[in-house]
């Protein structure tokens, strides 16, 4: 590769960058041991070891899924680290928090200080596979709203902890799941209390740092009945050769009239142009619309990561309850995405929504994997799909697998699918305008996620515009 | 000026334009007339920089510069516009946000300061009105739902705000009522300045009773068979293209 197309290659990615800081790492591999010392160094109580052991006990009798339209070599268990971590002590406040940390998020457009950070998003920063600082604790606090790392969670608000973790999600759900509850590091804890607006938008925003290390967070969200709270997060990884293992659980509990937005602005490292490197992003997220009238909604904007296997999913309980799912998953190079929701209807006059938008390039391989089930309590039942698929050139895939199951004759159920490739003609069309080919492109593109980007918050939908034009860049001609 | 010199192109292996030679000075309009097949859309699309045409001889050149070498973008803020014959539909993408990012982009190669959201909306309400459409004209998204006369008023308004110095219109008549072809008429006479030309191709005269040219070229079989004064479309009108292959 020249030196001028190597520049092109690195400015694709932005956030490729490492950081030189001093790190404490477990020894290679897995064991029971490595889960002890794990719940060790989070200082945890006897009875979060004993579910992390039965989970890794559980694991061990599992096998990695295989269904997913994906493709990779075996991942060797053993090879990875599960812990890392900046070797200084824990800070304490913001002021404590290693410089060096601070000018990586900063680098990242996450300014930690207070003063700095974007008006109105608190932010819980993890770093491999520790949680370096929350901002804006104090002021959420006033409110009522817990806001801070799970591993604090766990020590400071056990009754909830206990409660919750698992409830949606149980260990046994799936061989990712049972591995991230064995060994999951950190993550954010969110509770907000009764008839509580959560003031600001609460952001988390990861960040794998060390070499072959996997990263496993563990996200719990509880909105109480009346509460509502809109919660964002972000993922960067370094540009490395090898591939590098993300699990992350996430699970969300809204009780009656609650209100759960969750907005996900993805950019793992996706590999190079030749699908070298790049992040596997293996992950299992789930909310429990509980309440009556209560609402979870998924936004997901996807375009990192060499492969993505993750369905963001609702299970609408509580009767009236309302689950949405939109999404963009973006592919290139040699990118392999399988993605979608499942929303499970038990209550009465439930209703999900589903708006899926696939683009693939280059030679990847983009597949929307849905589940509307209808249960037969759920009379008066609604669901919409719309699934769209983007193509970029000759070389790449676009799949589309749903799936309908309806025990309850009352339901109504709405499925609509459309391919279609970006042509010729449209994109000499906005040349002739001025407008040059990659930009032509952003333009079409983000016309064809149009109606998941305007659910974004507003602060990421400008960002998230500017990222699929990113990723796609190469991409024609 | 557009100097057109001994234009060769060609799709694949099938030579269309066989030795153009074509001069509109600086305020004229020219039409181009000529039966199906003739080269007149191939001729468009070569002058605007569409992939899979091959100039195979020959050069254009425009303000003293040779555009063949220019990306089409490029082309588009050394003053060209293209209207489509099918305008092309652009879902989600919104009219004003795609025109504004056309300006601009436009104004940036030619070293103009960008206009910001609320200039650019001043500038375009009063295109639209201009050009008899209502305002939420510029909400809809490109061309999406348009009906055809809807569709070639919004290349006349993307003329309009982008100011070309040389206009080629690709059979914008066909397909409409009398109605849109006056509009589409009046959009271009209402640029007619010392400083715009522009090339109107068309199969059939009656556009040329709005637009008024100052020359008519006929086009068959890849060359120029015959020039002449506007009276020459009202000729073509009454005998048809036949027999000028001979000419």
């Amino acid at each position: 590769m020249s030196a001028s197309m190597q520049a092109i290659a690195d400015q694709k990615y932005k956030y490729g960058f490492t950081t030189d800081i001093e790190m404490e790492e477990f020894p290679l591999g897995l064991s029971e041991d490595i889960v002890r010392r794990i719940s060790a160094k989070k200082s945890e109580p006897a009875w979060m070891l004993e579910w992390r052991l039965k989970a890794y006990r559980l694991w061990l009798t599992m096998e990695e899924p295989d269904w997913a339209n994906v493709k990779h070599p075996p991942i060797n268990y053993q090879e990875l680290y599960y812990y890392a971590a900046p070797a200084k002590e824990q800070p304490k406040s913001l002021d404590d928090v290693d410089p060096e940390l601070l000018r990586t998020y900063e680098k990242l457009g996450i300014p930690l200080n207070e003063r700095a950070a974007l008006a109105g998003v608190a932010v819980d920063a993890v770093f491999d596979s520790v949680s370096v600082a929350t901002t804006f604790r104090d002021t959420l606090s006033k409110s009522g709203v817990i806001f801070c790392p799970i591993s604090e969670a766990v020590r400071e608000h056990p009754e909830l902890v206990k409660k919750y973790l698992g409830s949606v999600v149980p260990v046994r759900d799936n061989y990712f799941a049972a591995l991230n509850s064995a060994v999951f590091s950190d993550g954010s804890f969110v509770f907000i209390p009764k008839g509580v607006r959560c003031p600001m938008e609460l952001s988390t925003y990861f960040r794998i740092n060390a070499r072959n290390t996997g990263q496993f967070e563990r996200t719990l969200i509880i909105a109480d009945d009346g509460a509502s709270v809109s919660y964002l997060e972000g993922c960067t990884a370094p540009m490395r050769d090898e591939n590098q293992l993300h699990a992350a659980v996430v699970e969300l509990v809204a009780m009656d009239d609650a209100k759960i937005k969750y907005s996900t602005v993805q950019n793992w490292y996706p590999g190079d142009a030749d699908g070298k490197g790049g992040i596997y992003n293996f992950v299992t997220k789930r909310g429990a619309c509980r309440g009556k009238n209560s609402k979870i909604s998924w936004t997901q904007v996807e375009t990192g990561s060499a492969i993505t296997w993750k369905y963001p999913s609702c299970v609408l309980q509580g009767d009236g309850s309302v689950g949405e799912f939109y999404s963009v998953a973006v592919t290139n190079h040699h990118q392999q995405a399988d993605t979608g929701t499942k929303m499970i209807h038990l209550g009465k006059n439930t209703t999900s929504t589903i708006i899926s938008k696939g683009i693939s390039a280059g030679k990847s391989d983009n597949t929307y994997r849905g589940l509307v089930k209808i249960l037969a309590s759920a009379s008066g039942a609604r669901n919409f799909t719309q699934c769209d698929s983007l193509l970029i050139g000759n070389e790449c895939g676009a799949h589309t697998v749903p799936y309908i199951e309806s025990r309850n004759s009352s339901a109504k159920l709405e499925h609509e699918a459309t391919t279609s490739k970006i042509d010729e003609d449209q994109l000499f069309y906005c040349r002739s305008r001025g407008l040059s080919e990659e930009d032509a492109v952003g333009m079409i593109v983000n016309g064809f996620c149009k109606d998941v980007l305007k659910e974004l918050p507003m602060e990421f939908a400008v960002e998230a515009q500017k990222l699929l034009a990113v990723s796609l860049e190469g991409s024609v001609g | 000026m557009l100097e057109i010199k001994n234009l060769h192109a060609r799709i694949g292996e099938k030579e269309i334009l066989k030795g153009i030679n074509l001069t509109v000075p600086d305020g004229e309009i020219h039409a181009i007339m000529g039966p199906n097949g003739a080269g007149k859309s191939t001729l468009s699309y070569v002058l605007s920089g569409r992939d899979g045409y091959e100039v195979t001889e020959g050069e254009v050149i425009y303000d003293g510069q040779d555009i063949l070498a220019l990306a089409p973008e490029d082309r588009a803020a050394a003053g060209l516009f293209l209207a489509f014959q099918y305008p092309v539909e652009l879902p989600g993408v919104g009219n004003a946000n795609f025109m504004r990012t056309a300006v601009n982009a436009v104004r940036r190669k030619r070293g103009e300061a960008e206009l910001d959201a609320v200039a650019f909306l001043k500038l375009a309400r009063a295109a639209v009105k201009n050009l008899s459409m209502k305002e939420d004209f510029l909400k809809r998204n490109v061309n999406v739902g348009f009906s055809g006369g809807e569709k070639k008023r919004n290349e006349m308004l993307q003329m309009a705000l982008l100011q070309p110095g040389l206009a080629i219109l690709d059979e914008t008549d066909s397909g409409l009522d009398i109605d849109a072809l006056k509009i589409v008429a009046e959009g271009v006479n209402a640029l007619r300045s010392e400083k715009f030309s522009a090339l109107v191709i068309t199969h059939y005269q009656r556009l040329l009773d709005y637009i008024v040219p100052d020359m008519v070229h006929v086009l068959s079989g890849g060359r120029i068979v015959r020039s002449g004064p506007a009276s020459l479309a009202l000729e073509l009108e009454a005998h048809g293209y036949a027999g000028l292959e001979a000419a």
